[in-house]
């Protein structure tokens, strides 16, 4: 039986948060830079591993 | 020789209407207020035919009718069942204990007398 | 030191290590003690980071920045819609999924047809992918050669000879023996050997470069500001912003679509909980891998500066320009991880779907086979992989040799995943949308794989100068509309996302379009509701009616010998066997569920299109039309959810059952009540009427009878009457009371004057028989909300109760009156004859009067007390009495006092 999955549908919801911070135009607005390196680094990056802890937060915490 | 009829009722005023009419019959009557008391009463009168009422304290008809039927002595005591309760289950009962005949309450002193002078075979 | 014989003995010596451990993987899974563990498979996904990712990335970043990012941003998204990969996974175990291609073609009715169509898409748009591990590995070669100043080139094709090597190693992994699920626990144990490897050697590099050749991240960043050619490089282009989208969207479908990743993620999933581990693990192997990817670029470009560098070897180079000899080997070894991991993966999924999808219908569709013939052809089969696996790398070789050299490795990278993208409306149409068919899907399939082939392969083939390059600049029949590379004047795009765009609109539109414009057969009609129902249509049951028909067991276990072996066939069919509680699978019947194991057999061997006709050939099938199909799927499904509703009604219509029989039970115990109450009744009435009526016919049938005796018996009779009415007066009173009709007053009401009242009102009866009755009230008495004249009924009954059994001249009554307990309380003693424990509570049942025998039947009806004791209790009262047998009888009732305001 089809049922909802509150683990699915979380990591869904962090996919589809994900999708907007992580293209255009979001992306492009971090500039300048911050202890030499350029903030659109440290954007993607600082993102990217957020949502991966995020995942793994939800992914783990009720692991039956 | 004259029959004797013993009646067993609890009512003091059925036993007085029934006394009076047995005895104007020309019957001998003693009287039993309840179970216990007819028992002995049968033993010390010993009666030709009894008049015996159902519902009453301390031992009911049926239990006295099945008593007396346990005891060939007595083979010979009719029984006359009366009942303020008629329904048909109770005279069955009445009967398959060996009572010889079933009266209903209220009842007609005519057929009550020409019952019992019947059964005593006068 | 870096000699050309120690590299290869090296190489080598890896790659014995990486069979060793596929050695282990496998004879642990043999022995049912799986080593694919969630932390594993999880690593087994990073099969996806090939020599594109390891040498490539660092390439693309020299000329796009951040953008290369995309290719792994994709996936990450991709990865957290893990319900779809779950319904992919259910749907593959539930049908024995062997391949992507299969995948499709099972879903749209086994369709051969289709199943060719993917493997043929994929083979093709693979190809080119392949033959970029290829060109990075000889390339690393080569640097490292040019290190030592040896060089292969000339001796020898290295990239051929890499081609054959690794031929050779696929075949060694991935086809030592026939499996029924395909799964291959030792070759996922190496790859996530692998994966570590690559991850490792790269970071080292990144930390040296960082770290030991410049100052850190800052440093770097800092120093390619200066430069006006890298500054460039630090900022996202906006104006690439399509081209970024379109990039997440192609590699988030490459996770799923790519024949070694649909291998790896479905096929080999070997327990659909890994995926909680895979979700967040792969992706943050993706992050550690490609944090120093920028900064290896921007190093290499600052350290190399103008010089002819090839940026996709930075890896390699900036290392050994340094003289890091061992880390360049370290780094060589990751490269080769990257490349031999995906090329193993990618040729054996590819070789499954070559030999299941292409080669096995046209070898069973020609009389050269002879399905009659027997003889095992399991042997047959590896052949065919095997043969397989060497084609596929072959192609790969030509087209490095065609176009490699043309391209950086990213961009022959993102050609195959434009391939692999066209699957994805079939694919995702497949498992959520039942109305998509075997039409819209071959439709969809040949048009998008067209505009890729035109728009995005023969551009790349006409850039190395294989075909004339005219439709490209002029256009196609040299009309403008139809250059490839600006279909219909759509400029602005880079090559990859102008090919994604157009064939993806042709593909979607096609899938659809046909879809709806034509009808499933019943085959396919069936497929689509359980793939896409999967989750309700988890089980088999519906599955065996849609298959009617007959066969001989021998005929099916002939054909399963013949595919997978007799050994490996006995072993299934015992298993089999035993599982449906028949002892000796010889004795097996050939009903429904053994001609599906056999398919389910054999889709595992050949696929499932295949397996179809197959199966086919020997069991005479009937046809079940499309109508009872759906019927019958529709039934079980409806059936389910029947169930689980009848369930519950079953369960209400059992607890409805036993409330009924409760119910019953008490109607029928209070109809007896009724009907003893009836009965009691009569009697009652009966009795006073024997005596009334004896006595009446006897005075009217004696005229004579003697004066006293006349008057007695008239007395009597008088007084039987008034019983008799105060009996029917009693009843009518009890019934009123009963069914809640009698008419109540309430007022203000001081019981000590109503006990008063009714003492002095029963007084004549007390005197008359010597009793004598004492009153003890308070001063003063609260009041109490009840009714006056029934409250003296009580009073009254109490008090002619006590007369009645009270010896006469020494009996002695007391009443009492009080406040206790929130409640004023009356209390009637006497001193008479007492009553047992049993007695105590029969005196308040209906004609059950208290009283010994031997003082005569009492006077009354038997319904005082039952009557008072109602109306007490309808004033939120109690009556009740306490007694020891000899000792007087206190009768006690009470009525609460109201509620104080508030």
């Amino acid at each position: 039986m089809k049922r909802a999955n509150p683990m699915r549908q979380r990591l869904a919801a962090l996919g589809l948060l994900g999708i907007p911070l992580l293209t255009f135009p979001l992306v492009g607005l971090p500039g300048g830079e911050w202890g030499g390196v350029p903030m659109a680094y440290i954007y993607l990056f600082g993102i990217w591993s957020a949502l991966v802890l995020l995942a793994a937060w939800v992914a783990e915490r009720k692991a039956k | 020789m004259t029959k004797r009829i013993l009646i067993v009722d609890d009512e003091p005023n059925i036993v007085i209407s029934l006394e009076f009419l047995m005895k104007k019959e020309g019957f001998e009557v003693a009287i039993a207020n309840d179970g216990e008391d007819a028992l002995a009463k049968v033993a010390s009168f010993n009666p030709d035919l009894m008049l015996l009422d159902v519902m009453m304290p301390r031992k009911s008809g049926y239990e006295v009718c099945e008593a007396l039927r346990s005891d060939p002595s007595r083979g010979g005591l009719l029984i006359v069942m009366l009942t303020a309760k008629g329904r048909d289950t109770e005279v069955a009962k009445g009967l398959a204990l060996g009572a010889d005949a079933y009266v209903t309450k209220p009842f007609s002193t005519k057929d009550l007398v020409a019952k019992v002078k019947e059964m005593l075979a006068l | 030191m870096l000699s050309p014989a120690f590299i290869l003995l090296l190489s080598a010596l890896y790659m014995g290590a990486l069979f060793a451990v596929a050695r282990f993987g496998d004879a642990r899974a043999d022995a049912g003690r799986s080593i694919i563990s969630a932390n594993v498979y999880a690593l087994s996904l990073a099969v996806y980071c090939t020599s594109w990712t390891f040498y490539g990335s660092v390439g693309r970043a020299t000329s796009g920045g951040l953008s290369f990012l995309t290719i792994y941003l994709g996936p990450t998204l991709m990865l957290l819609f893990v319900g779809v990969i779950v319904k992919m996974i259910r749907i593959s175990k539930a049908q024995r999924i062997t391949s992507i291609a299969d995948f499709i073609a099972s879903r749209y009715g086994k369709s051969q047809l289709l199943a060719g169509l993917v493997t043929i898409i994929a083979v093709i748009g693979v190809v080119p992918y392949i033959a970029l591990q290829l060109k990075a590995v000889a390339a690393s070669l080569d640097v490292l050669f040019e290190g030592s100043g040896a060089s292969l080139d000339g001796v020898l094709d290295s990239t051929f000879i890499i081609a054959a090597f690794l031929a050779l190693f696929t075949i060694l992994f991935g086809t030592r023996h026939l499996d029924a699920t395909e799964r291959h626990e030792g070759m996922v144990a190496a790859i996530a050997f692998e994966s570590v490897v690559k991850l490792i050697a790269f970071i080292a590099v990144g930390l040296f470069v960082t770290y030991s050749m410049f100052n850190g991240f800052a440093d770097i960043f800092e120093r390619a500001k200066a430069a006006p050619a890298l500054a460039r490089l630090l900022q996202l282009d906006a104006t690439r912003a399509g081209t970024w989208s379109a990039l997440i969207l192609l590699s988030g479908l490459a996770i799923l679509l790519l024949p070694r990743q649909f291998q790896i993620i479905v096929v080999e999933n070997v327990d659909e909980t890994h995926l909680r581990r895979a979700v967040w693990l792969f992706p943050l192997y993706l992050v550690l891998i490609n944090i120093f990817v920028l900064p290896l670029a921007l190093g290499g470009m600052l350290h190399f500066g103008s010089q002819a560098a090839n940026p996709d070897t930075f890896v390699l180079t900036l290392p050994l320009a340094r003289g890091a000899e061992g880390l360049a080997l370290l780094v060589f070894l990751g490269g080769l991880s990257a490349a031999t991991g995906m090329v193993i993966v990618e040729t054996i999924a590819l070789s499954t779907m070559v030999c299941n999808d292409l080669v096995m219908p046209w070898l069973l569709r020609s009389r050269w086979l002879g399905v009659a013939e027997r003889r095992d052809l399991s042997g047959l089969l590896l052949g065919i992989r095997r043969a397989a696996i060497v084609l596929i790398l072959l192609l790969g070789y030509i087209y490095f040799r065609a176009a490699g050299e043309a391209y950086a490795l990213v961009g022959i990278g993102l050609i195959s995943f434009a391939a692999v993208a066209q699957f994805a409306p079939a694919m995702f149409g497949g498992m959520y949308w039942k109305q998509g068919t075997r039409a819209g899907a071959i439709a969809g399939l040949l048009g998008g794989f067209s505009v890729w082939l035109y728009t995005l392969l023969l551009p790349s083939f006409a850039r190395s100068g294989w075909v004339d390059s005219s439709f490209v600049v002029d256009g196609l029949f040299g009309i403008e509309a139809l250059r490839a590379q600006a279909l219909f004047g759509l400029r602005g795009l880079d090559e990859i996302s102008h090919a994604l765009w157009w064939s993806l609109l042709v593909n979607i539109g096609l899938y659809v379009g046909v879809s709806l414009n034509s009808r499933p057969d019943a085959v396919e009609a069936g497929q689509a509701e359980r793939f896409v129902d999967i989750y309700r249509h988890g089980a088999v049951d519906a599955d065996q009616r849609l298959w009617r028909g007959s066969a001989t067991p021998d005929e099916l276990v002939g054909m399963l010998e013949r595919f997978l072996g007799p050994q490996r066939a006995h072993q299934q069919l015992a298993a089999f066997a035993s599982a449906h509680g028949v002892p000796d699978w010889r004795k097996l019947p050939a009903d429904a569920a053994f001609v599906r194991f056999a398919e389910g057999q054999l889709s595992g061997a050949i696929g499932s299109a295949s397996a179809r006709v197959m199966v086919a050939s020997v069991a005479r099938e009937e046809n079940i039309g499309l109508e009872e199909v759906l019927d019958i799927l529709d039934e079980a499904t409806q059936v389910r959810a029947y169930s689980r509703e009848l369930e519950i009604k079953s369960r209400e219509l059992e607890a409805a059952t036993t409330e009924l029989r409760e119910a019953n039970d008490r109607l029928r115990e209070l109809d007896r009540m009724k009907d003893d109450f009836v009965s009691t009744v009569t009697h009652e009435l009966r009795t006073p009427l024997t005596s009334i009526r004896a006595l009446s016919e006897m005075l009217f049938d004696d005229p004579e009878m003697a004066l006293d005796d006349r008057s007695r018996f008239l007395g009597i009779i008088v007084n039987e009457a008034e019983r008799l009415t105060r009996l029917i007066n009693q009843i009518l009173d009890m019934a009123k009371l009963e069914s809640g009709r009698a008419e109540w007053t309430s007022s203000e009401v001081d019981l000590g004057e109503v006990v008063r009242e009714a003492m002095d009102s029963v007084g004549q009866l007390f005197r008359e028989k010597g009793v004598a009755l004492a009153g003890d009230f308070p001063a003063a008495l609260p009041l109490v909300l009840a009714d006056r004249d029934r409250l003296m009924q009580v009073t009254i009954n109490l008090l002619s109760n006590a007369v009645k059994f009270v010896p006469g001249g020494s009996g002695q009554v007391d009443v009492r009156v009080g406040v206790r307990d929130g409640c004023v309380r009356v209390e009637v003693a006497d001193n008479g004859p007492g009553l047992t424990a049993e007695e105590c509570s029969l005196v308040f049942e209906k004609f059950r009067q208290g009283g010994n025998t031997l003082t005569g039947k009492p006077q009354g009806t038997g319904l005082g007390l039952p009557i008072s004791k109602q109306i007490v209790e309808y004033f939120g009262g109690n009556l009740w009495v306490e007694s020891t047998p000899g000792k007087g009888a206190k009768f006690i009732f009470t009525v609460p006092l109201p509620a104080p305001e508030a």
